[in-house]
Parts: structure tokens; sequence; C-alpha cells
């Protein structure tokens, strides 16, 4: 249980994980997560399920502190202490027509499985995916199989549009009529989606991921507040509608214990030196 | 230390609290043998036992007693394990004195306190396990049934040990990294250290019953699975969904329920950050707002994480305050400030989106309400601000929906829990039954093992063909 069978560097800093686990390949659907334990003394991190593959899930994990840093650090043959999963509800997957899927950095990675289950039932797809820079952007190859209109935006104009993903929502919007709109990437990203959708008037999911402990409704932790109510992200989401979602809070919650974090960080980059291969 | 063994409790020997206000280790440190016999020497060995008929469990107190005053620490430990498969747990977190020692006949003597059972209870469990005595367990011939169990907390420990000593193969399914529920992410280090569950654990495991962690029950496996697999289902899941009040502020940083500042504390080992790497604020000027046992603990964490000030507010008076007395008066020695009759209307934030303090608005006590407490009504003008960098609230928890809301066609009441037999612990579905926090609502460690114990008895007979709860 919990191999990881592969793994692969995607882009400077994400790495990508094949990890076996038969619970989760059996019964996930898109949109749902696991939360995982490194080891005795790790804290348990939530990571979306971002494909599946024979008795393999896909993770794809972008290093930002100490446990990702060390999750990226992870070797094919080792394997992952703890795992639980499927966790959170999955998408509304369903016939809407045209649908716009954004995604932004890791994010691309956890809207795959939306995109694919989408396109099973028939729905055009309007992908757009941004990134800093072209080395970014991951899964291009997968997505543009799947979308009907795809475009691409980076900050620096290294690859696609110079611009962000915000600016394609926009010529989407103009082009097409759109029915619905999922966003998945940074907390940022997805409140500027949010409200470019309501610009239009169009419902839009965004996969939401505060800061968790259980994830299973258990502590509160993942609490955020959504259309004025309390929301727990790990059983009423990860999936909400983003204009009812209170942007500002959830970003600074988010920012809860940074300097746990940092000291953390530094500790770990102290012990294991150079890191720039990452 | 001179001991009076009549008319009190023979006194145990604790950490001084200005010492253990900065560790975790365990508080009391259990009686010597000495001190052990000593205790036992005064139970009168009541023929009617009526200390027997306040212990959910049934232990044969004057029994396992007489054993300790005997000498015989080992048939001690195996006269209890006949009953409670948990006790060194049970010694250390049962309300004994509303239970077992509140019927106890030398505490009716005017001036004289009840036989300390607890502590025995503990002292029989403790000298087991650091003699490594293996109390023997008879084990039923396999019966060729499969039970699952869902949840590992004493409920569910106690249903699966007890099946398993009649024969059946069971299942427990956890859905954290760790077994033992509650008693692992709630109840303190310093009170119930976690090497004693891991030890009570074990012996579970002992008997041969299965725990298979990391598995989110209704989501990693389908209701539907279960019952096809199992030919009885056991949930346990307790009652682990924190209430919030709700107030403005409510989402602040620094406002904690007291389940996730406990399962920080407590399952993650946040107190020894940054070794472990879940981070948990260490407030300097905490306020917990509840009078039970939860926000007792809470209090007592925060204050061991380095806290200057930790004030309890709690909305009625000390007389109504249902945390446990012992553990009331092991916080006021440590330290620890109250506030009786204020409750907080709203929290104060900066522009970080941090705590810095809590409105209150003091109360005064009207007429009794359904509880048969008297309810505290606001006083008006009385608002105030308490200074506060964190604040946890630890006022109750609801049922857990994460497997209920999975489960058609179970029946719940209005609250949500499962409605059960009280006798028979048997739901509205066939073959499953159900005990503990998720159907009584928070209660005790005790009272869910009781219901374990039920359960078994009439899966058993389920199982078996003798009784069929569904005709
Ligand atoms: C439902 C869900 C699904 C997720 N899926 C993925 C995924 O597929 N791939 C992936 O790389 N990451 C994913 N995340 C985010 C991931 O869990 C966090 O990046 C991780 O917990 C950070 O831990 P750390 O110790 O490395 O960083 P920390 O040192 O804890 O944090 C570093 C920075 O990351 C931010 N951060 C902390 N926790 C989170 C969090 N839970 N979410 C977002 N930012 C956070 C902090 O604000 C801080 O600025 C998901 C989160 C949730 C809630
Ligand atoms: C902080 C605190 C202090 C307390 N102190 C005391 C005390 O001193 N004395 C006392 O007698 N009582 C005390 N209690 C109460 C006591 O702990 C509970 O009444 C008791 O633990 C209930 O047992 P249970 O088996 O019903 O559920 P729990 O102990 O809550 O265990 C339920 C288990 O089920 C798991 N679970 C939930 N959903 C699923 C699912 N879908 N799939 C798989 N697993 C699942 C949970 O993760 C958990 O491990 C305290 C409670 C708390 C919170
Ligand atoms: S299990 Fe609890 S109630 Fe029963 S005898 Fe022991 S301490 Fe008393
Ligand atoms: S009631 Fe008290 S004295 Fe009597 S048998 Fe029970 S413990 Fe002993
Ligand atoms: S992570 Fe604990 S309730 Fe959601």
């Amino acid at each position: 249980m919990n191999l990881i069978r592969e793994k692969r560097k995607l882009a400077p800093g994400v790495y990508e994980f094949w990890i076996e686990n038969n619970h989760i390949v059996k019964y996930a659907q898109p949109g749902q997560f696991v939360v995982m334990r490194l080891h005795e003394k790790a804290e348990r991190i939530p990571i979306t399920i971002a494909g599946k593959k024979g008795d393999c899930f896909r993770a794809v994990v972008r290093a930002v502190g100490k446990s990702t840093y060390e999750l990226c650090m992870v070797k094919e043959g080792d394997s992952i202490m703890d795992i639980a999963g499927p966790l959170g509800r999955p998408s509304e997957i369903d016939f809407y027509g045209n649908v716009m899927l954004v995604g932004g950095g890791v994010g691309i990675a956890t809207l795959l499985p939306i995109a694919e289950a989408l396109k099973a039932q028939n729905n055009r797809l309007y992908v757009v995916l941004g990134g800093r820079s072209k080395e970014y952007v991951i899964m291009l190859e997968e997505f543009s199989k799947l979308a009907d209109q795809m475009i691409v935006t980076t900050d620096d104009g290294s690859f696609g549009i110079k611009g962000v993903v915000t600016d394609g929502m926009q010529m989407f919007f103009e082009r097409e009529k759109i029915d619905i709109v999922w966003a998945v990437g940074p907390t940022i990203m997805m409140k500027f989606c949010s409200m470019k959708a309501k610009e239009h008037g169009v419902k839009i999911w965004v996969s939401l991921n505060p800061i968790m402990v259980d994830g299973t409704g258990m502590c509160g932790a993942c609490r955020v507040t959504v259309d004025g109510k309390i929301k727990f992200a790990c059983v009423d989401g990860p999936e909400f509608e983003g204009e009812l979602v209170d942007w500002d809070e959830l970003l600074k919650r988010l920012a809860q214990y940074r300097d746990e974090e940092e000291r953390s960080l530094k500790l770990f980059m102290e012990r294991v030196g150079d890191l720039s291969w990452l | 230390m001179a001991v009076k063994p009549f008319p009190k409790k023979t006194p145990m020997r604790e950490q001084e609290a200005k010492e253990r206000i900065k560790n975790f280790f365990e508080v009391p440190f259990g009686y010597s043998e000495e001190e052990a016999v000593l205790e036992a020497g005064r139970c009168l060995q009541c023929p009617a036992k009526p200390c027997v008929s306040g212990c959910p469990v049934g232990i044969d107190i004057p029994g396992f007693i007489r054993k300790i005053r005997e000498r015989n620490f080992a048939e001690a430990a195996k006269i209890l394990k006949l009953y409670n498969n948990l006790p060194a747990i049970c010694g250390r977190v049962c309300p004994q004195e509303t239970q077992c020692e509140e019927k106890c006949v030398v505490g009716r003597i005017p001036g004289s306190e009840p036989v300390a059972i607890g502590r025995l209870e503990r002292f029989a469990a403790d000298w087991e396990a650091e003699h490594s005595v293996q109390t023997q367990i008879e084990i039923a011939p396999a019966k060729h049934k499969k039970v699952a169990v869902v949840g590992s907390g004493p409920a569910g420990l106690t249903v699966a040990a007890d099946l398993a000593k009649r024969g059946y193969e069971v299942h427990i399914f956890e859905t954290l990294h760790k077994p033992g529920g509650v008693l692992v992410y709630g109840i303190p280090e310093f009170r119930l250290p976690k090497s004693i569950v891991e030890r009570e654990v074990n012996y579970v495991k002992s008997l041969s019953v299965q725990i298979f962690l990391n598995m989110p029950v209704g989501r990693a496996i389908p209701v539907k699975d279960l019952l096809r697999e199992y030919d009885a289902i056991f949930i346990g899941v307790g009652a682990g969904t924190p209430k919030f009040m709700g107030i403005e502020g409510t989402n602040l940083n620094g406002v904690y329920s007291a389940n996730e500042f406990l399962t920080r504390v407590n399952l993650m080992k946040a107190y020894l950050f940054p070794e472990y790497d879940t981070p948990v604020r260490r407030g300097k000027k905490v306020i917990v707002v509840g009078g039970g046992n939860v926000a007792m603990d809470a209090a007592r964490s925060a204050l061991r994480l380095g806290a200057e000030s930790v004030t309890v507010v709690y909305r009625r008076t000390e007389q109504e305050m249902p945390a446990r007395r012992e553990e009331y008066l092991h916080a006021v020695e440590e330290g620890i400030k109250f506030y009786w009759l204020t409750q907080p209307i709203r929290y104060v934030g900066n522009e970080k989106g941090e705590v810095v303090g809590a409105e209150c608005i003091s109360m005064r006590l009207g007429e009794p309400d359904e509880s048969g407490r008297r309810r505290p009504i606001p006083i008006e003008d009385s608002r105030f601000i308490l200074e506060a960098d964190t604040v946890i609230e630890a006022i109750g928890t609801e049922a857990n929906r994460f497997l209920l809301s999975q489960f058609d066609g179970l029946k719940l009441n209005k609250y949500g829990y499962i409605i059960a037999d009280e006798n028979t612990c048997a739901t509205s579905m066939r073959k499953v039954f159900a005990g503990g926090d998720i159907v009584t609502g928070a209660a005790t460690v005790i009272e869910a093992m009781g219901a374990g114990k039920r359960a078994a008895e009439w899966i058993d007979k389920f199982l078996s063909g003798e009784y069929d709860p569904w005709k």
C-alpha cells in the first residue's frame, strides 16, 4: 500500500507521483482528495486525486513549504506512511453544454479528472490554462486532447497570450455562450475568476484549499464562509460556488501559521542542504 | 507522607502544579503497591455490592479490590479484564464520583470519602503491564462470521474485543492514522498518556481484532459494500463535529474549536513543534469558552504551551459546570482563571485577521431549562472586552455526518444522532447496530464502552440465531 510506483518532474518544484492504493483507485471521483502523512512526525496534508491508472492514483505536488518539499523528495519505490481517502464531495458532473475550465499552477492537475468526466458527458470544453511562464503550464498535452478550444496565458508571455487567466476567460465569454465554469488554482486566482464569472452572470465552481487537519469534519480548521454561513471545506466542499465565498477571509486564514511555516522550512533546509534541484 | 487510612481516600502523589504546567507528563503518579493495599483495605466487601450498579460495564468491584488487598495483583487485573477491555484508561478518565464511587457505602458515611475505585483499577491495570503479565483470555472457537466496526473509539474497541473473544472475525475501520478516537485526539497526554492507549489497543489487537487505519468509511468503503460483505455492522463514529457559537469573528485567526486545538496538540503532537511538523498557536493570553471537561483540557493544554494567562469563561456558575470536580480543581491549582456568568458575544480582530479580544456580556441565572439547570440570561449594559490572542470554543459537539450522510435509510433523531435501542443497540436497519456518542450525544468513555458491551452481546445473539431484533 501507498508505494510510489512512478515519480516525474513536471515543472520546477512540481512533481507527479503515481501511488498504489486500491481503495482510493476503486472509489475516487473527480474533485476528491486524500490526506497524507509522510512519517511519524509529519503533518497531515491534503492533496487532490489527479487521475487513476491501474492500481495507482496520481498526485501532483508543488513544493511550497516543509511538508511539500519533503514529499517532493520521496523517491520511486518508497512508501508513504498514511494516506486516507477519497475525501470530500465529488464534483457535480453532468451535461451543461458549454463548460469553461480554468486552471492555474498545480490546480491544472486537479482540473484534469473533472475535465475528463465532463467530456464523457458530451460537454464542449473551453479551457484556459495559466502559469508564470511556459515551463509552469503543466499537462498541456492532456488538455489539448480534451479541449474543444484552449487558451494558454503566461505572466511573461513566454507561451500563449501574455496575461492572466481572467484575460483568457474574457476572450471565451466574448466568443461563446458559456453555461458553467470550473476554476482551480491559487486562491487569489480563483477569487478573480469568480469575479469575472459573476460579471458575466455565469455560475462558477472553485476548489478551495484551506488549511486542514483531519479532513472528515471533526476539527473545523478548514472552515470557510460561504454565502454568510460557516462551511467545512473537507466535507461540505472542497468545491463551492465562487461568488458566494468570502475570499479575503480565506486568504487571511491561509496565512495563519506563516511564522511557524517559515521556521519549519528553515530548519528543514539547514538539515537537507541544497534544494536547487527541485 | 502521612496517610490516614480512614475516612479519607489514600492520597495519590502527583506532580506539583508549578512543575507540571511546564510539561505534558501525566499529573498523578498512581499508587504504589503499599498505597494500593492500604486503600483496598478501606473496602467493606459489601455483599450487596452497591458500587457495581454504578459501573456501566458492571465490574466485580469488591472482587478485584479483595485481590489487591491479598496482594494478588495479577488476579485483580484478570478480574478487571473479564468486564473491561480498557481498565488503565477507565481508571484514569471515568467520572467515578458520579458512577461507581457515588454508590459506595463508605462514601455515605458522613465525613468519609468513598473507596478510590478508579485509582485501584488504574493500579491493577498498570501493575499488570509493568510486570508484563499477560492475562490469558479464553477465545471461543471460530464462528466463521464477520463483523465490521466503524470507528475505533472506546465503543468500537469494546464491541470488537468482546466479539473477538466470542469467536467472531472483527474488522475495525478508522479514518484517522491512529486508533482510539477521543482517547488519542481529544484527551491530553497529561491526563491519559498515549502510550497507555496504545497498550490497551494492542491488547484488543492481541485478541485477533484487525484494525484498518486511514479508512474513511462511506468514502473509502461505500456503505453498500459493508452491508454486503459483513454479517453485522457496528457504528461507533462518535459525536466528533465541533459546534461554533457562530458569533462575529468566529473565523479570525487564533479562534479554534477545542477539537482542532486538542487534535493538533494530542494527535499531531504540536507541543513538540518543530520536531513534529504540525504547528499550533502558542497564545500568551488565552480564553477558553465552556465549562466541561473539554474546556478544562483545552485550558490546561494552552497553559502548558506557555500561555501567560488562561481564562475560562462560562455562562453559568461553578455549581452548574459539567467538568469533573477533580479536573476543575487541578485547573484552579495550575492558575487558570474563571469568569462565571460570562458569555462572549463577538470576537475582535485586527487588520491581519487575527483575534485580539472577546467582547463579553455578563449573565444572571433565570428559571430552570429543560436540562434542569437554571437558564443564563444576558444582563443589558454589562459588556466588557477581554484581551486575547487565542480563543478556544469548547461548547460541545454534534453528530458526525461524515458517514451518516452516506447511510441511506438509517433513522436519526432530531439532533442527527442514530436512533438505536438502548438495550440491544439495534438501529432501524437490519444487521446494523450503533452505540457510543453517535447515539447518546457526547457522553463518557465508560458509557460508550457499556454500549459496546451490550452491542457485542446482542450481535452475538443475532448472529447465532438466538434473537432477531428486527422481527
Ligand atoms: C482539498 C485540498 C487539495 C489540495 N491539493 C493539492 C494538490 O493536489 N497539490 C498540491 O501541491 N497542493 C495541494 N493542496 C495544498 C497543500 O495541501 C498545501 O500546499 C500543503 O499542505 C502545504 O504544506 P507545506 O508544509 O508544504 O507548506 P506550509 O509551510 O504549510 O505552507 C506554505 C505556504 O502554503 C500555504 N498553505 C498552507 N497550507 C495550505 C493549504 N492547505 N492549501 C494551500 N496553501 C496552503 C501557506 O499559506 C503558506 O503560504 C491542497 C489543499 C487542499 C485543502
Ligand atoms: C477533550 C475531551 C475530553 C474528554 N474527557 C473525558 C473524560 O475525562 N472522561 C470520560 O469518561 N469521557 C470524556 N470525554 C468523552 C469521551 O471521550 C467520549 O464520550 C467517548 O470517547 C465516546 O466514544 P465513542 O467510541 O462513541 O466515539 P469516539 O471516541 O469519538 O471515536 C469515534 C471514532 O470514529 C472515527 N470515525 C468517525 N467517522 C468515521 C468513518 N466514517 N469511518 C471510520 N472511522 C470514523 C473517528 O475518527 C473516531 O476515531 C471527553 C471528550 C473530549 C472531546
Ligand atoms: S470502569 Fe469506571 S465506573 Fe466502572 S468501576 Fe471502573 S472507574 Fe468505576
Ligand atoms: S460499595 Fe464501596 S465498600 Fe462496598 S464493596 Fe463497593 S467499593 Fe467496597
Ligand atoms: S479538516 Fe477538520 S473539519 Fe475539515
